[in-house]
């Protein structure tokens, strides 16, 4: 919150400044490393609700701490970028701190260990994409894919949350930790976790709610590279890879993550190798490498968590590094379509190293990051064997032809082709090249430059990733990464797929050129359809519900009233009649006064005089709770009476002096029935509750309380210290309304004036 | 439009406005102990706002209260609120109440101890909310019909 003046004094700065969030997290979780790499974890709880096992609990063990790595370590990188990306146009407060929120909310997802917890930050991140690829909200595109991406992500994880409390429920811990040592099973767990499994598939765009993420594009590059690439879209994998060492013998999740994934990397591969656009390439090959994450994470092949670990760095920091260079292109040369953007890159010696490297690393190329994750996961999975093993393998396999051919696709023309041969009609002298800065390349070539060392170097890595693993699964494999693995079976299905992926390159590049940018996919129509639907339904039942007519509301409300608890108090016993009719005479004489006035009001022909006939009713009931001995209750049904009456004068200028409508008797009966019986509901409400029987009245628990709690008025002390939380919330409500009140006057006052 | 003011209302707004500004800080600080209370206090306060509006009209009210009625909403739920966070940040359940007494210089000889409790703070965070709500009132309906008149 702190970043919107921040943002404003400071303008692109405050992005360099609040980079020290995500640098903190890396610097905190460096000092806890050593001790977690040994095994042990950090956790630390803060109660909220201890009544309702509600507590904000943080559990820092391997994975999460790769997780924090990852997240906060490309944060940096990534505040770095923006400040250079972004201009003074950009709405730069907003972007700082839903930017900065987002690393926050991102942090909390991988660190929570309360399922709750977790939601809550899920759907903090969802909303801060929201804000993030909405952007300037100046163009109808980024209003969409912004509110698609929102709806998307928000819908997922509104049903896993409800498969959360099934889980909750089922295994009587909302624990993260708890619940994957001690798995509950039976139907009702399959049920939560495919409802899970919902939440997940949406948020790491898996085929098919995969639609958003390429729609994203739309977003400033350093919202891509960092939401849509290295950390948002993983929280589903990082969620999968949590629970399937617990719950892949339900019945199901093995077969429905496997699908998923493969289904994603085949669709997302595919598409990747058709596109045209530089960064929706990218955005369809994070689908098909999201897909093989959750096919090595999420699927509970033991065997194989090292090597998904290994991949989920390697395409953090390979995809980052591809998508910044994509945007220090687009800011370059203009554009974004590698058609026009042939040769381009050859103009930047570093922008075009940083470029190979990641793309790669991402490609599996020796001797990156990438290629000891792919070797690892190959020679994994043909460990594992069975009917899952051989699966994964292949569609692992498919997936590593494709991203080699896609990579090559993302490198060739930009990078590695010369410049336009033929000089067309509009391709006439020089093109468009702005020359990117060294602190605009830093960035990416950071991130690319550490697949690289940690390629080579995997021992640097190796201990983190390894623990990483077993703090998922204790049967993770635990021998260290290596570069080279030896000649065998890996090698060459390995030495396969990046043949097959260059095949398959040279083939697209010379059939599908050029390759049309396709419509909008039909799942991104049926969204549309279906978002249009629930709006229209919404217009018909906001229609019935909501006719604009008060009488109408306070005849539901008061009806409502009068039924469920009318109801209940009808089923317990009928209350007898109190011991004794008054306390004292001036009571009756009071009350007398009420019952006359009360009937006065009904019989007022003006606005007016009915106001006011109303507000002497108030104070006659004020004056009643006086006597009866409730000094505040009186004294506050006095002011509360006063400031309403003027309310009720100031609005009443505005109507009709006299009430003009005359109602039809039958509607005149009802509403006397309905307003008799409220009226007798509530007294005998009132009958019932003193005479309830019971061994200690909870007035004398609240007497005795009231000393310790440092106040003598039994009354102030409920409202502002035993039940503070609810006068906060009714607080909350009242400033609320009053500012939709102020709104909404003003508004209308503008429209008459305009 | 202008209105006719008259000297009565004008002359015992003057009178009474401070006093019951006052009372309504009185109502507000004794309100743990004695009748009263954030609520009443803010209403008193409210009433007094009524008042300046029925003498001088909706201008008077932005000259009696010059601030922004959002803001008066804003930190009084921001007061009450962050009163009942503190305490999480101590480690105590929300909304944890701590008190204190002291001897104030002076004056301290006659009054003896004074009781200071964070409740006060939750309490004026009420009194803000109550105060903004009649401000917003008297400012959009109030200045609303006297357009439309």
């Amino acid at each position: 919150m702190a970043a919107v003046p921040l943002a404003r004094r400071l303008g692109k700065v405050a992005l360099l400044v609040c980079a020290a969030g995500p640098l903190a997290a890396v610097v905190w979780s460096a000092t806890r490393a050593p001790g977690v790499i040994r095994g042990e974890s950090v956790v630390e709880t803060i109660e909220w609700v201890p009544g309702l096992d509600l507590a904000l609990t943080v559990r820092l063990d391997g994975f999460a701490l790769l997780m924090v790595l990852i997240v906060s370590g490309v944060g940096v990188a990534i505040f770095g970028y923006a400040a250079r990306y972004l201009s003074d146009d950009d709405p730069l407060p907003r972007f700082t701190a839903a930017l900065t929120g987002f690393a926050g909310a991102m942090l909390g997802v991988v660190l929570a260990d309360h399922l709750l917890l977790l939601y809550v930050c899920w759907e903090l991140t969802s909303l801060a994409s929201y804000l993030l690829i909405g952007h300037k909200g100046a163009e109808k595109e980024q209003r969409r894919a912004a509110l698609q991406a929102l709806l998307v992500t928000t819908a997922g994880g509104f049903v896993m949350l409800g498969g959360f409390v099934l889980l909750g429920q089922a295994a009587g811990t909302y624990r993260l930790s708890g619940l994957v040592a001690d798995p509950p099973d039976g139907t009702l767990v399959a049920v939560a976790l495919g409802l899970v499994l919902v939440g997940i598939a949406t948020k790491s765009a898996q085929v098919p709610v995969h639609g958003w993420l390429p729609a994203a594009m739309v977003a400033p590059t350093p919202v891509s590279a960092y939401l849509h690439a290295a950390a948002m879209v993983k929280a589903g994998v990082y969620l999968a890879a949590r629970l399937a060492p617990a719950f892949g013998a339900v019945a199901g999740w093995r077969a429905a993550v496997l699908v998923l994934g493969s289904a994603s990397i085949l669709v997302g591969g595919w598409q990747a190798l058709r596109e045209r656009d530089l960064k929706r390439l990218l955005a369809y090959s994070t689908i098909s490498q999201l897909g093989l994450l959750m096919v090595l994470l999420g699927v509970g092949i033991p065997e194989a968590t090292t090597a998904g670990v290994t991949l989920l760095l390697a395409h953090a920091l390979a995809k980052s590094a591809l998508f910044m260079t994509a945007g220090v292109l687009d800011h370059a040369a203009g554009t974004r379509d590698l058609e026009e953007l042939r040769g381009a890159g050859r103009r930047s010696p570093a922008l075009a190293l940083t470029v190979l490297a990641a793309a790669a690393s991402l490609a599996g190329l020796p001797p990156l990051l990438g290629f000891v994750a792919k070797e690892e996961a190959v020679s994994a999975l043909l460990d594992t064997g069975g009917g899952v093993g051989v699966l994964a393998l292949v569609a692992v396999s498919a997936g590593a032809v494709l991203t080699v051919g896609y990579a090559v696709r993302a490198v060739w023309l930009p990078i590695l082709a010369r410049g336009p041969s033929s000089a067309g009609p509009d391709d006439t002298g020089e093109r468009r090249w702005e020359a990117p800065g060294p602190a605009f390349l830093a960035s990416g070539a950071v991130l690319g430059g550490t697949g690289l060392v940690l390629g080579v170097v995997p021992a640097l890595v190796s201990p983190l990733l390894i623990a990483a693993a077993t703090s998922l699964t204790p049967l993770a494999p635990r021998e260290p990464l290596h570069l080279w693995p030896g000649l065998g079976l890996p090698l060459t299905v390995s030495a396969f797929t990046i043949a097959a992926g260059l095949a398959l390159a040279a083939v697209v590049a010379r059939r599908a050129q050029p390759v049309l940018r396709r419509l909008l996919p039909a799942a991104d129509r049926v969204g549309d359809a279906a978002l249009y639907g629930v709006e229209r339904l919404c217009h018909r039942v906001i229609g019935v519900l909501q006719p604009g007519s008060l009488p109408v509301y306070l005849t539901v409300i008061l009806a409502t009233a009068l039924v469920i608890p009318g109801t209940a108090l009808l089923r317990a016993a009928s209350p007898g009649l109190p011991a004794r009719a008054t306390d004292s005479t001036l009571q009756l004489v009071v009350g007398l006064f009420v019952v006359v006035t009360a009937v006065a009001v009904l019989r007022a022909r003006h606005r007016f005089a009915a106001v006011l006939v109303l507000g002497t009713l108030g104070y006659a009931v004020a004056a009643l709770f006086a006597v009866h001995g409730a000094p505040d209750l009186a004294l506050t049904q006095f002011l509360v009476e006063t400031v309403t009456l003027v309310a009720f004068a100031l609005v009443l200028r505005r109507l009709p002096s006299s009430f003009t409508t005359r109602r039809s008797p039958r509607v005149v009966a009802g509403r006397g029935a309905l307003a008799g019986a409220l009226g007798l509901l509530v007294a005998m409400l009132a009958l019932s509750a003193t005479q309830v029987p019971n061994d200690r009245p909870v007035s004398e628990f609240y007497l005795d309380e009231a000393e310790s709690a440092g106040g003598s008025n039994v009354v102030s002390v409920i409202l502002s210290d035993f039940r503070a939380l609810d006068t906060l919330g009714e607080i909350t409500v009242v400033a609320v309304a009053t500012l939709g009140v102020l709104h909404l006057l003003r508004a209308r006052r503008e429209e008459d004036e305009g | 439009m202008r209105r006719e003011r008259s000297l009565m209302l004008d002359t015992a707004t003057r009178l009474l406005f401070p006093t019951l500004l006052l009372a309504s800080l009185f109502l507000l600080v004794v309100g743990h102990d004695q009748p009263g209370g954030g609520f009443s206090g803010g209403l008193v306060a409210g009433a007094a706002l009524v008042l300046r509006f029925l003498a001088g009209g909706e201008a008077e009210t932005r000259t009696a209260l010059r601030l922004r009625p959002g803001l008066l909403l804003a930190a009084g739920v921001l007061a009450a609120s962050g009163t009942g966070a503190v305490p999480l940040l101590l480690g105590e359940p929300l909304l944890t109440a701590g008190k204190t007494s002291l001897r104030l210089p002076v004056i301290g000889a006659w009054i003896g101890e004074v009781a200071l409790s964070t409740t006060l703070l939750f309490e004026a965070g009420v009194y803000a909310v109550v105060l903004g709500l009649v401000q917003t009132l008297l400012r959009t309906l109030g200045s609303d019909s006297e357009e439309h008149q």
